[in-house]
């Protein structure tokens, strides 16, 4: 698709600030910057106020400054357009069968209680038996029959007051991926997960029929990968220092592919897949790598306990941790000292992961949506579902040394405010803002973009913010732009490309099903170190080139 | 001998005290469990307010606290043997006949008797602490015609025998599901939360055992009550009160506040010795850190570059190379260390030893692979053309089981034409009946333990069944030399040889006796005679996969080895100030390829990347059966993270063509 890109010296900014307006001239734009930059960091907060305005006009607006003027979007895959992907939502049919539903369609009524039993048991546990045998009072003896139903008051008695203490026990498995997912209305978006692959130049799709898509635009194959457990897939990723491996969160289990890059298969059997279960940990809603790519960890809002898998060896160690009622969301800093993991309820956890302990935060206004490490790991930001500023934790010693506890900071910053502002264009005023649903940092540290959820009834749509950052020498957060999608479209999922060369560039899943990638160019002092979340910074000397072997 | 008192004092210092803690804390543990099993066994449902009370009461009596004493001291001895009998490397039987030579060897026999004995015990203290109508084994009755006498009580009778045969069972159950095998965990937690985590499934196997258990129990005595019931009549002088309904039959075992005496009891033992052994596993297993470098004060010889080199004990071994990771992984400071050089000398001794250590175990792995899946293509059927005795008993052997695989014990390597010559001169004349039990180290049943039952003490020298490859290095490298020595198929994964020793073993292995010829094929026919026998087919069967398992038992070490050798190399990009990474680059890519393609190798071959089914609730750590797959993996990333932190710089290091392709592979994430 095209994208209509404008230089930002024929626009300027706009920037407000204390209610002043001010106009830059692009030549004083990298001077006023700096100045701009010693601002943000004494009031500690940026607010969307601050942007330029986006553009009126379809196709993506992609505003950035400081760039190298090279729109050729050719450049983006070298020569491939292969990844420039359209999934439309009509071709695609979603996998809505309730397990019951088929169940009455299908199943011959005149199997015994003993069988039905046993499959309710299977399809819905205990809950399911009880109530199977409480409504099939004809067949069973009464005592049997009053005594289930009893049971089974209690247990949703239980449960009702389990589910008032954690409301969100109450929804159902898919309601519950919706809403914990990282994607903007996951139920019924078209593409439903996404992921980069850590390494090299391949993508992986999770689509609504719950199947996988693999891209490659060196390779002619596209693997499509299916398998029976594979449902409702909430989050993709692969596995570091691997080619082939790929986690996949799915209804009630973990699913881990291994796709031979090598293989010209295109449906890879689904033998090639490992599955990962443990009991009660139902539905899996987000994965994460450890970036040494030795182990991974999963997490359920239903399971209070975050598991960390050996996968090879396919065990698990089970942490349980009091309070919380769940797991949500888990990301794994880039140099692998800490996870971090929010949980349903207002509070969320910092693993550091030599021993395993954990840094609790609680008491925040609402749950933690989404957080993001900074690349070197010192640094995470996260968003609180129902605030509409972006906060600041900075871990600043060294994990790991002695055996001890890492003392964390002690009070999280508010960086940003992104709460609700009218923008003036050339087209009208146009209001931006809202709770945020996402937030993703690029692999050197440059580009923040924030998923804004917006809101369809105010006529606000969901919308990327983007942001520049700067980590060292103290850290810094300037606007940069807004990206928008085509009229009518929204974003609903974005993630940086890990494997940009000319600056960073971001993948974005809009809601009618397109792909597109949004590049930043800017040449970067800090070069993404490859493999471990770049430890090695130091240029390579040439003594290796050099060295005597024996 | 100098590394003796090396192993000594660590086992003294560190290993002993570790165990003292777990025991007692197991001990100090017993009380609330006690408690928690008498409120169970006295609980009525329709008495609470006399339940509680009459159970408080009982807490403080005499004959309780004399049970927990005794109690204390059953703990005692079975965290004693744990010490004694718990190994980091498992024991796979590759058949049912080397398995069933595993529960009757004499070490193990010892061992399920004391825990008969232990349970018997924790039976009686059960059966006081329950009271009522078990309290005691005979009761005043009175009979007809003789009066006044004491008759057999024989709940309290079911009860001391029901713990007598969980000890037991738990004895067994530990041989087949290497509950001695104490496994390294993959994250590290603190003791506390790591006891805390493992708690549930303590004791949910406890419970489900307990049961099934009482199930085997209940058999038992169904058919074969009568005959522990008479002798301890006749032996304590009682008497069977005939008004009494006996209870082997279906109406006395249907007793359900019997059954659920047994149970609670049978999980109250049962829990008290798994947590014994968890604790221990947690204890002994907790990260030790030993110096890099030698201090002033500390004895040079507790540094990690030397203990990581030491052959025995393998927990020192193990604890090194776990050390290694976590350095590896966590500590810069200590990574530093590793690359320093010596003062003065100006020498990377430190990464020298580091390395060469890890380096051989790899090699050690590739060679102990290669040397298999050779034996296994080959197919025996190659080597029979050749004359020599030692290839006569391969084929034989061979031959007879049905399963053409071989048996790879981790110590199978010393398969070498030399050993397998003298024992077959030296033992000239084994009764041929006993032929399958001698200790063919290429036969289907070859397993540590039958090796120990068949071999006078001291043939071979010590016998770790991971490390004797690597006690014998001399002896290994030229194992797979000789043996396609006649099938001249130099192997392609193979390291160049020195050809030093071989001239003269060949010679040596030229002319066998005529008598040796003769036995072996006396042997021969005997095993196809046995061979036809169904039993003897069953028995002597190997199990699939088995045979890929031994291969792989001690493979933790391989697996720290490659994590903490990659993790330095990708830590040296940056971190490595004088290059003493550099020159040891070449050789740690050519080791790792070589044993990645001997890797992959093995997992072509049938059963051998076919996953084990999933054990259910028990406390035996069966994560060794996967251990392959593990090792699989680490590999792969041990490769790819030091060609992710190398990148292109890697075409400047010196490999061969053969070896730079297959990197390029990794380069181009196309593995």
């Amino acid at each position: 698709m095209g994208v209509s890109e404008r230089d930002l010296p024929h626009v300027g900014c706009q920037f407000t600030l204390n209610g002043s307006a001010v106009l830059l001239h692009h030549d004083m734009r990298t001077a006023t910057f700096e100045l701009l930059l010693s601002f943000v960091h004494v009031v500690m907060m940026c607010s969307l106020a601050l942007f330029p305005p986006p553009l009126p006009g379809d196709g993506e607006n992609c505003h950035y400054s400081n760039d190298k003027s090279n729109t050729d979007p050719a450049v983006w895959f070298e020569d491939s357009h292969a990844l420039n992907l359209y999934f439309p939502r009509e071709s695609l049919k979603p996998h809505s069968r309730p397990e019951s539903s088929s169940k009455a369609a299908f199943r011959d009524h005149c199997e015994t209680l003993y069988t039905r039993s046993a499959g309710a048991w299977r399809d819905a546990g205990f809950s399911g038996l009880l109530n199977e045998i409480a409504n099939s009072s004809a067949e069973v003896p009464r005592w049997l029959g009053v005594i289930s139903g009893c049971a089974l008051a209690m247990l949703r008695w239980v449960s009702s007051f389990h589910g008032s203490l954690f409301p969100h026990l109450t929804l159902s498995s898919e309601e519950m991926t919706a809403e914990f997912s990282q994607v903007l209305h996951w139920s019924d978006c078209a593409v439903r997960s996404f992921a980069w692959h850590p390494h090299t130049l391949k993508c992986a799709v999770a689509l609504l029929d719950d199947s996988i898509k693999i891209y490659n635009p060196k390779s002619s194959t596209t693997p499509t990968l299916k398998h029976r457990l594979q449902r409702s897939v909430a989050a993709l990723q692969w596995k570091p220092l691997c080619a082939s491996a790929l986690a996949v969160a799915c209804h009630n289990c973990l699913l881990v592919w291994h796709v031979d890059p090598t293989s010209l298969s295109t449906r890879p059997s689904s033998g090639s897949a490992q599955v990962l279960s443990h009991p009660g940990h139902s539905p899996v809603t987000s994965v994460a790598w450890s970036p040494s790519g030795s182990l991974l960890v999963s997490g359920s809002p239903r399971d209070t306990a975050m598991l960390v898998w050996d996968v090879a060896v396919e065990s698990c160690v089970p942490l349980h941790r009091v309070g919380g009622g769940g797991v949500t969301c888990l990301s794994w800093s880039p140099d692998g000292s800490r996870v971090l993991a929010a949980t349903p309820s207002s509070l969320f956890r910092v693993w550091e992961t030599r021993m395993w302990t954990c840094e609790r935060w609680p008491n925040l206004k609402g749950r933690c949506q989404s957080g993001c490490w900074s690349p070197d790991g010192s640094g995470l930001l996260f968003t609180v579902q129902g605030e509409t500023v972006i906060y600041a934790l900075s871990f600043t010693d060294t994990p790991g040394l002695p055996l001890g506890r890492s003392r964390g900071p002690k009070a999280a910053v508010v960086v940003a405010d992104l709460s609700e502002t009218t923008l003036e264009t050339p087209g009208g005023e146009i209001t931006v803002g809202g709770e945020i649903q996402s937030l993703v940092w690029d692999p050197r540290g440059e580009r923040l973009a924030v998923l804004l959820k917006g809101d369809a009834g105010a006529g606000r749509p969901g919308m990327i913010a983007v942001f520049k950052t700067q980590i060292n020498p103290g850290f810094k957060l300037l606007p940069c732009g807004f990206v928008q999608g085509e009229d009518g479209t929204e974003p609903r999922l974005m993630q940086f490309n890990p494997n940009y060369q000319h600056g960073a560039q971001l993948t974005v899943c809009w809601s009618n099903g397109k792909i597109t990638h949004v590049p930043f160019y800017f040449t970067s002092s800090v070069h993404p170190g490859p493999g471990l979340g770049g430890s090695p910074q130091l240029p390579l000397s040439s003594q290796i080139r050099t060295a005597d072997y024996p | 001998m100098f590394s003796e008192d090396q192993n000594c004092w660590f086992i003294r210092k560190v290993i002993c005290w570790r165990a003292v803690a777990s025991i007692a804390w197991s001990v100090l543990l017993l009380p609330p469990t006690t408690a928690a099993f008498i409120f169970l066994s006295r609980f009525s449902l329709f008495h609470p307010v006399q339940w509680i009370t009459e159970c408080l009461s009982l807490l403080t009596s005499a004959s309780t606290i004399f049970s927990l004493i005794l109690l204390g001291g059953v703990v005692l001895l079975a965290g004693v043997f744990n010490l004694e009998y718990y190994s980091v490397v498992p024991s796979v039987a590759c058949s049912r006949i080397a398995l069933i030579g595993q529960v009757l060897h004499p070490r193990q026999f010892f061992h399920s008797m004391v825990h008969c004995i232990l349970g018997l015990v924790v039976g009686w203290c059960c059966a006081v602490t329950i009271g009522g109508r078990y309290q005691a084994l005979g009761y005043p009755c009175t009979n007809d015609e003789s009066g006044p006498q004491t008759c057999l009580n024989e709940f309290h009778l079911v009860l001391l025998l029901a713990g007598a045969l969980m000890g037991y069972r738990h004895s067994l159950l530990g041989v087949v599901t290497n509950m001695n095998y104490v496994s390294f965990n993959t994250v590290q937690q603190y003791k506390y939360l790591c006891f805390k985590g493992s708690l549930p499934l303590v004791f949910r196997a406890s419970a489900l055992q307990g049961l099934y258990s009482l199930r085997n129990f209940l058999l038992l005595y169904f058919f074969m009550g009568h005959v522990p019931r008479a002798w301890v009549c006749r032996t304590m002088d009682l008497h069977i009160n005939s008004s009494d309904p006996p209870l082997n039959s279906v109406s006395g075992l249907l007793d359900l506040g019997l059954l659920y005496q047994l149970w609670i009891s049978g999980t109250f033992l049962l829990f008290t010795w798994y947590i014994n052994v968890l604790l221990f596993r947690i204890f002994v297993t907790e990260a030790y850190s030993f110096p890099v470098q030698p201090t002033l004060t500390e004895d040079p010889q507790l540094c990690l570059p030397e203990v990581i080199t030491s052959k025995q004990p393998l927990i020192l071994k193990y604890l090194s190379l776990q050390d290694l990771v976590l350095l590896s992984q966590h500590s810069p400071p200590r990574r530093l260390e590793v690359f320093t050089l010596s003062q003065p000398g100006g020498h990377p001794l430190t990464w020298t030893a580091v390395s060469r250590e890890c380096l051989s175990l790899l090699t050690d792995l590739t060679e102990r692979l290669v040397t298999h899946h050779d034996t296994v293509s080959s197919n025996g059927r190659a080597k029979s053309k050749s004359t020599g005795s030692n290839t006569t008993s391969t084929t034989s052997s061979e031959s007879f089981s049905t399963d053409p695989m071989n048996t790879p014990r981790p110590g199978a390597v010393i398969r070498t034409p030399d050993s397998v010559f003298l024992r077959s001169s030296v033992r000239a004349g084994p009764c041929p009946l006993t032929a399958p039990f001698t200790p063919d180290l290429d036969s289907p049943f070859s397993s540590p333990a039958l090796r120990l039952l068949a071999r006078p003490l001291g043939a071979l020298g010590p016998l770790s069944p991971g490390y004797s490859s690597i006690q014998s290095p001399h002896i290994m490298r030229r194992g797979p030399k000789l043996w396609t020595a006649s099938t001249d198929s130099q192997l392609n994964g193979s390291p160049p040889m020195s050809p030093a020793n071989v001239p003269s073993l060949s010679q040596m292995q030229q002319k066998p006796s005529f008598l040796v010829t003769f036995l072996q094929n006396r042997k021969d026919q005997v095993k196809h005679f046995l061979a036809k026998r169904v039993l003897v087919m069953y028995l002597f069967n190997k199990l699939p996969e088995a045979s890929s398992q031994a291969l792989f038992a001690d493979s933790q070490a391989h697996i720290w080895a490659l994590e903490g050798l990659s993790n330095l190399v990708a830590a040296s990009y940056s971190e490595d100030q004088y290059g003493v990474v550099q020159t040891t680059l070449p050789r740690i890519l050519t080791t790792m390829l070589l044993l990645q393609e001997a890797v992959d190798r093995h997992f072509k071959l049938p059963h051998a990347s076919s996953k084990p089914t999933r054990s259910s609730c028990s406390m035996g750590d069966s994560s060794y059966r996967t251990l392959r797959f593990a090792l699989r993996a680490t590999l792969k990333t041990a490769i790819y993270r030091i060609t992710a932190t190398f990148g292109e710089h890697l075409n400047a290091v010196q490999l061969s063509s053969d070896h730079r392709k297959r990197l390029q592979h990794f380069l181009d994430y196309k593995e």
